[in-house]
């Protein structure tokens, strides 16, 4: 199909603007007002439609597809029901930053406020959960609007767009005309960084004792992963990352301090506490990080280089605010910085943390634990897996145990702390990823809640490795049950409810197997990596009750950590 | 502190449910809010009264200035300007105080717009100290019902700009 200037129906518009983005899968499930759509779908051959079984595996997967390989994530889905399906999607892409596109199917515009069949005021429901939204009324604004979303979408501080489209608008004819270039006339991300201020700060940093990286999701998103790492490893300053930040910096490279916050590391806390000079790179001070705002980081000068302008001086208030894209920002700093900090002092009193209260579990019981199984996963994968975990407590182990050494292996809803992200998630990044396995880690519970996209895996025999980590609890309500609410373990046993889950796997036609022995972990890794004809599936059934630790409880400063169990007995 | 911030938007459908939204969802107080075309059509300003210590008037100004429909963000507050508010007072009445009502107008400059067997009805512009003490004064007659419309305001010199990443390349006040 020619497009210049050619008059096409909506529908036909529709995938002529999807090819001029380069959209090569769109993660939908059809419906009546999305009928011409489908209709002109059945000839398209530029993108691939998956077909999930609910919308909200839709949105997962965008959003799994857009961060595993860096471009935007498409979700179509009909009106009504299909588009109020996708909203705790959308939130999690709003929450975590994710560039994702939903197109929702709209009943006609004439019908529109009647409460019509399968009405929904979606635009009005998601106007606090997206970047922005668009409803298109008029034939002629469907191309501009559609090259408008993918730009919101993907340019700044990336996030989700959803765009409405009548039934109607959809059947109209009008030239189409693609226009590449936007203009936007509110919205102009700064990209540049002030260079007085990026020189402030190189001097700043220059003379600092106790320098430390404070790194966040915006690092990887601005793919500036390498300019990271060449300025830690060049000026010899530690770096700590939140959960979103793992992979931006190399997870065994001595320089890396692990995760910081709540579950963090020791050491990476106490660096936070203790360090003179904290640059704070595409991160926001959220509370899972900060503990207790008061007491965070108390004497240091704090650089902070964010996209985003809301995010300085929302939760903590920063010295030095540097407004811009955190590539460009570093690779000045790094012109700017030509001598180094010394810093040998300080990695020295950083790795004395680290023998201090070194990441521990209990070995040699014969019990299986899933630091275990996460440790075998990074040994057997050689560090060189997507690994997209779920909610809870193996979420936390992942980010403690795997050590991610390159951006966009670590994906995990953040922000929103979805549980069921990880099953649909990691399909979407299987279809993006090819040269690297991918797993998808999830505990029993968050399991269940997108289970039916097992059939997504396996009618694609996408060459997913499913990975259950099964405690029979809400493992991490669990443990908050135990420690601050009286033992009283209200509604997060799932031992007597939970069914089988091999045969569930089973009767979606993916194979399966199940342990509870860590001698086995080995050879069942093993089959999963060599297994490519579909997906597979693990259960490792680990010890009930274990905690992760280290932890510091919800509004404490992150310097008091609680190392163990204070009343380790009780579940011998 | 009370500021006044002054808001163009892209006058578009749901940009008011935008701005709005974003002070719920974030628990901004919002005192007062009025918009109105301006000398471009496809512009609205937003006149915003609010309340809040430093950091939350330059959290709000900046949770303005990201929404994609805004243009321009201006905390009035400190700078020299007009502001005016228009209230219709309804008030109840006998035929022995009608006149003292009217007389009362006269020195708040409020008009008698109308006038009933049972009240009438005053309309009165002023800033929002005015209307206050009008009201305060006519309270002891018996209000009916009171209708304002929110102040709106402009800037007497060229309008202090909020400077933000819209209107700077990249820097932002400290």
């Amino acid at each position: 199909m020619s497009t210049k200037g050619q008059t096409l129906l909506g529908a036909e518009i529709f995938f002529e603007c999807l090819k001029k983005e380069g959209v090569d899968y769109i993660f939908g499930y059809p419906g009546g007002a999305l009928l011409k759509i489908y209709e002109k779908l059945y000839d398209v051959d530029h993108l691939k439609h998956i077909l999930v079984r609910h919308e909200q595996g839709a949105t997962h997967m965008a959003e799994g597809y857009a961060r595993a390989t860096g471009k935007v994530g498409v979700v179509l889905v009909t009106s009504g029901p299909g588009a109020t399906n996708t909203v705790t999607g959308i939130a999690n892409a709003y929450m975590d930053s994710s560039p994702i596109v939903v197109f929702t199917g709209q009943v006609p515009t004439h019908l529109i406020g009647n409460d019509a069949f399968q009405e929904a005021d979606i635009l009005g429901i998601t106007r606090p959960i997206t970047k922005y939204n668009f409803l298109v009324k008029d034939i002629k604004e469907l191309a501009p609007t559609i090259r408008k979303a993918f730009y919101l979408a993907k340019s700044g501080r990336p996030g989700p767009v959803l765009v409405d489209l009548p039934k109607d608008v959809m059947n109209q004819s009008c030239a189409f005309h693609f226009q590449d270039k936007v203009d936007i006339r509110g919205y102009k991300p700064t990209f540049q960084g002030h260079s007085k201020q990026i020189k402030k700060a190189a001097s700043k940093i220059l003379h600092a004792k106790r320098p430390l990286l404070y790194v966040g999701g915006g690092v990887i998103m601005s793919e500036a992963a390498k300019e990271l790492t060449f300025f830690a490893q060049s000026k010899n300053i530690p770096v700590t990352t939140t959960l979103q930040g793992l992979g931006a910096f190399p997870g065994d490279e001595p320089l890396s301090l692990g995760m910081l916050g709540m579950h963090g590391t020791y050491w990476a806390n106490q660096a936070v506490s203790n360090c003179d000079v904290m640059i704070s790179l595409g991160a926001r001070f959220d509370d899972r990080v900060t503990g207790k705002l008061e007491t965070f980081s108390p004497n240091s000068y704090k650089i902070h280089v964010d996209i985003d302008p809301t995010n300085i001086d929302k939760n903590i208030l920063v010295d030095l605010p540097i407004v811009g894209d955190v590539k460009h920002i570093l690779s000045e700093l790094i012109v700017e910085l030509n001598d180094a900090p010394d810093t040998k002092e300080w990695l020295a009193q950083i790795d004395g943390w680290r023998k201090e209260c070194p990441l521990h579990y209990e070995t040699g019981d014969g019990k299986l634990r899933t630091e275990y199984v996460l440790e075998r996963i990074t040994e057997k994968t050689n560090h060189n897996a997507v690994v997209v975990g779920d909610v809870g407590q193996h979420q936390m182990w992942i980010a403690q145990y795997i050590k991610f050494n390159s951006p966009r292996t670590q994906i995990s809803s953040a922000g929103l702390g979805t549980m069921g992200f990880s099953l649909p998630a990691a399909i979407g990044a299987a279809f993006g990823i090819k040269d690297k396995p991918v797993f998808s880690i999830s505990g029993d519970g968050g399991f269940m809640m997108n289970i039916q996209e097992l059939n997504t895996a396996a009618y694609n025999k996408l060459p997913l490795k499913i990975v259950l980590i099964n405690n029979s609890y809400l493992g991490m309500v669990r443990q908050w049950q135990e420690l601050f609410h009286d033992q009283k373990y209200s509604f997060t046993n799932l031992s007597e409810m939970n069914p089988e889950y091999q045969k569930v796997v089973e009767s979606f036609g993916i194979p399966s197997m199940s342990t509870d022995n860590p001698d086995e972990v080995d050879g069942i890794i093993d089959k999963m990596l060599a297994y490519n004809d579909g997906p597979i599936f693990a259960e490792f059934k680990v010890v009930k009750e274990d905690m992760v630790f280290p932890m510091v409880p919800a509004g404490a400063s992150i310097s008091d950590m609680m190392i163990k169990r204070l009343n380790p007995k009780t579940f011998v | 502190m009370k500021h006044t911030i002054s808001v163009l938007v892209e006058n578009k459908f749901g940009a008011l449910n935008r701005v709005a939204a974003m002070f719920s969802a974030r628990g901004f107080n919002l005192e007062s809010i009025a918009i109105g075309e301006t000398e471009d059509p496809g512009i609205s300003r937003m006149t915003i009264v609010t309340r809040g210590d430093d950091k939350i008037i330059g959290q709000i100004v900046k949770q303005l200035n990201r929404l994609i429909d805004t243009l321009k963000v201006v905390d009035l507050t400190d700078a020299l300007k007009i502001e005016r508010e228009l209230a219709l007072i309804s008030i109840g009445y006998h035929k022995s105080n009608r006149s003292e009502i009217i007389s009362l107008c006269e020195i708040f400059k409020a008009n008698v717009i109308d006038i009933t067997p049972k009240a009438i009805t005053v309309e009165i512009v002023g800033t929002p100290d005015k209307i206050e003490s009008a009201i305060k004064i006519f309270l002891p007659f018996g209000i009916r019902e009171i209708a304002r419309s929110g102040v709106v305001a402009l800037s007497r010199n060229e309008p202090v700009i909020v400077k933000t990443s819209k209107e700077t390349n990249g820097t932002l006040t400290t």
